[in-house]
């Protein structure tokens, strides 16, 4: 096929895809929302001795919400991609790739039963694997898909027990049957019911890249630029913490694996959001954004506010897409530079990326009135009021808000601001249309999606919050408005305060930065080098299995097996070498044999009947 | 006593038949051979189903011995194949060149 077709038609379905998703968005306003959960059972599957699992979709809320965010931001990257890839001459697999992604995504978003769940999510991984990969001539680029694959692969393990510990103690995959019947199986608090979530949030744990599985995500970014955004925003790494929302009925069943949940999340967001600080990569800001991010979303999941986390997930995946698509028009602009210190003074020849990625980082950063603000404010109101550890959550949280601005903002200042560092062989140029148009929606949806639900109890206009309801409950603790006033006070003081240290650092370039730089150096060097996570697990993991792998295939493989297998070969051998003599291949030889043979038998038999028998 | 001289008959035709066979090289006087030693279990059926003095075993006898005739014509169609590839390249068709079963 001519690769602009395969362009056109791979974009054309995911319109497609999202235009449908548009109507059964609207069959189901038209239905109550006691009726909009519903299971629809299209063929059976397999049947595991008595566990019998169909194809079986699950249309409701949720997953609806997620169906119009997946197809819709997938959309947009489609055309964006469609200039951005122009030229490359894997064109057409580029595009049948991103399409499978968005099918993966679908098809695990839309399951009914775990095992149609995994089906997705395994394939979700598949798709990252190729993609991640894509210039695959490149080996840091392989070598960061492999690691997407491994290190997930490390929480699909947890998350394959778990499915076994459900069919093995319900007899089914179901969702309905599952979140009906565990409560009766798993005991609230029990050690099954632990080990079950445990193992679930691993999964999730791999997927979303939470710490310490997280490691992948930023290497990741050695893939395409949309490929990056798909990843980020709409498809993969929202999938753990879908996955944790569909089952919250199970994650209630241990309230200390919720703790450990929302812990993991504040401490990943913090955690990652400190790294983002000192990275030099555009798209490795980003990268550990996301991270921290998901963080959050998984904060919010712990505290029981699921429809908080799916706010976020959903105001998330109009930013962050923003962002990688912005720095991909950035690096469009500059031959693909990445090195934010090598960028500088891009806000007039890049105006459009420059204006929309600013929204991007006001949504990110949670300025007052953007969606990430309203999100971010639920989640961070959410923590506040739990019990127990939610002040610490909160602040946590709060922590991880300042962090988001600051980082946030050291990009831009860096990238657009003042005047550009380093010489420029040609003058940039902003991006062409197809790619400004995709820029300026997400921009547009970054700054108002948040619309959707304001702070609950002034307003009462909750349409998301209300939609979500039949799925994943109400979930919002009452609070005094003065109360949530203050709460989100500290929220904006939160981004004030990070906005205001990036202008105060980064604003002249890198003036104060390098004076400052001296005196924290060793602070600045762990943030750069990730405090060291990867050399850990090098020196910790992956050497000592290598090591343990090579004196096996020597020991054991080789000397053992090998060497029993071809002593005993070699022995046959030498035992059949007399034999082997009296084959010589001559057809006569064999002839006179038979002949010899026949006539022998014959003498026997006349001797038999002449003399013995008688 | 005709009869007699019959089957002294097959029985030298088979041993000549299996001389042949142990003793050449030529593999088509190698088939010629095994035609031969055919055509004597042949006789030997047509003469035992005669000399039983039964309409049946007559009957019988004369059937397997054409199941047997076309048997030979079925084989000759794959020896005369086989033969033509070992013609083929030329070098001579002497059973001692092909020894693949030497082990």
């Amino acid at each position: 096929m001519h690769p602009a077709g395969a362009a056109r038609l791979a974009t054309a379905a995911v319109g497609l895809a999202h235009l449908f998703a548009w109507v059964a968005f609207l069959m189901m306003l038209g239905t109550g929302p006691e009726n909009r959960v519903r299971d629809l059972d299209l063929f059976p599957l397999v049947q595991i001795g008595e566990v019998g699992v169909s194809f079986m979709l699950r249309w409701d809320p949720l997953s609806q919400l997620m169906l119009m965010v997946v197809t819709g931001v997938s959309f947009l990257i489609h055309l964006y991609s469609i200039r951005y890839m122009d030229g490359d001459d894997r064109y057409p697999y580029f595009f049948a790739d991103m399409n499978l992604f968005v099918f993966a995504m679908l098809l695990l978003v839309l399951a009914g039963n775990f095992l149609l769940l995994f089906a997705g999510w395994e394939l979700v991984g598949l798709c990252s694997y190729l993609l991640i990969g894509f210039y695959s001539a490149k080996p840091v680029a392989a070598a960061a898909g492999l690691k997407a694959f491994v290190v997930s692969r490390i929480g699909d393990a947890g998350f394959i027990l778990a499915i076994l510990m459900l069919a093995g103690g319900l007899g089914t995959l179901d969702y309905t049957g599952v979140f009906s019947g565990a409560p009766f199986v798993f005991l609230r608090d029990s050690g099954s019911a632990l080990v079950l979530t445990l193992l679930l949030f691993c999964g999730a744990m791999g997927k979303s890249a939470q710490f310490p599985l997280h490691v992948w995500l930023p290497d990741a970014m050695e893939g395409p630029t949309p490929v990056s955004a798909l990843i980020h925003a709409a498809t993969m790494v929202t999938a753990g913490v879908y996955m944790v929302c569909r089952c919250h009925t199970l994650f209630e069943m241990a309230p200390s694996v919720l703790q450990f949940v929302a812990w993991t999340g504040a401490f990943t967001a913090v955690f990652a959001g400190s790294i983002a600080l000192a990275q030099r990569d555009l798209k490795r800001i980003l990268a550990y954004s996301t991270v921290s991010q998901l963080g959050l979303m998984f904060m919010a999941a712990g505290v029981g506010a699921y429809s908080a986390a799916m706010f976020h997930l959903f105001t998330h995946a109009f930013f962050k897409a923003l962002l990688f698509l912005g720095a991909g028009a950035v690096m469009h602009a500059l031959a693909g530079e990445l090195d934010v210190w090598r960028m500088g003074g891009l806000a007039r020849p890049l105006r459009w990326t420059f204006w929309t990625f600013l929204a991007g980082a006001l949504a990110l950063a949670g300025a007052p009135l953007t969606a990430g603000f309203f999100s971010k404010d639920r989640i961070l109101f959410s923590a506040f009021m739990a019990q127990p550890n939610g002040r610490a959550l909160w602040l946590m949280g709060l922590i991880a808000s300042l962090l988001t601005g600051l980082y946030i903002f050291r990009a831009v200042w860096l990238v657009f601001a003042g005047k550009p560092r380093v010489k420029r062989v040609h003058e940039p140029h902003d991006a062409p249309a197809l790619m400004r148009w995709p820029l300026a929606i997400l921009a547009v949806l970054s700054l108002g999606a948040g619309l959707l639900w304001l702070p609950g109890n002034w307003t009462r206009f909750a349409p998301l919050g209300g939609f979500l309801e039949p799925v994943l409950g109400r979930g919002e603790p009452y609070a005094p408005p003065g109360r949530e006033a203050a709460i989100m006070a500290f929220a904006v003081a939160a981004f004030l305060a990070g906005l205001g240290m990036a202008w105060g650092m980064y604003r002249k370039g890198a003036v104060l930065v390098k004076s400052l730089g001296g005196r924290i150096k060793p602070l600045y060097r762990l943030l750069l080098n990730k405090y060291w996570i990867d050399e850990v697990y090098r020196a910790f993991i992956v050497k000592p299995l290598f090591r343990t792998a090579s004196s096996m295939e020597e020991g054991i493989d080789r000397d053992a097996f090998d060497g029993t297998a071809e002593g005993l070969a070699g022995s046959a051998l030498d035992y059949s070498g007399s034999g082997r003599r009296y084959q010589t291949g001559h057809a006569g030889h064999y002839a006179l044999a038979m002949a010899l043979g026949a006539a022998g038998m014959a003498v026997l038999v006349f001797i038999v009947q002449t003399w013995v028998l008688p | 006593m005709t009869i007699g001289l019959l089957h002294l008959l097959a029985f030298w035709m088979f041993a000549s038949g299996v001389a042949g066979v142990v003793l050449r090289r030529n593999p088509l006087a190698v088939f010629m051979s095994i035609e031969l030693m055919m055509n004597a279990a042949n006789l030997l059926i047509v003469l035992a189903s005669g000399g039983a003095g039964m309409e049946s075993a007559a009957t019988q006898g004369l059937s397997a011995v054409f199941i047997l005739i076309a048997l030979g014509a079925a084989e000759v169609a794959v020896g005369l194949a086989v033969m033509m590839a070992m013609f083929r390249d030329g070098k001579g068709a002497s059973l001692d060149r092909v020894t693949t079963l030497r082990g």
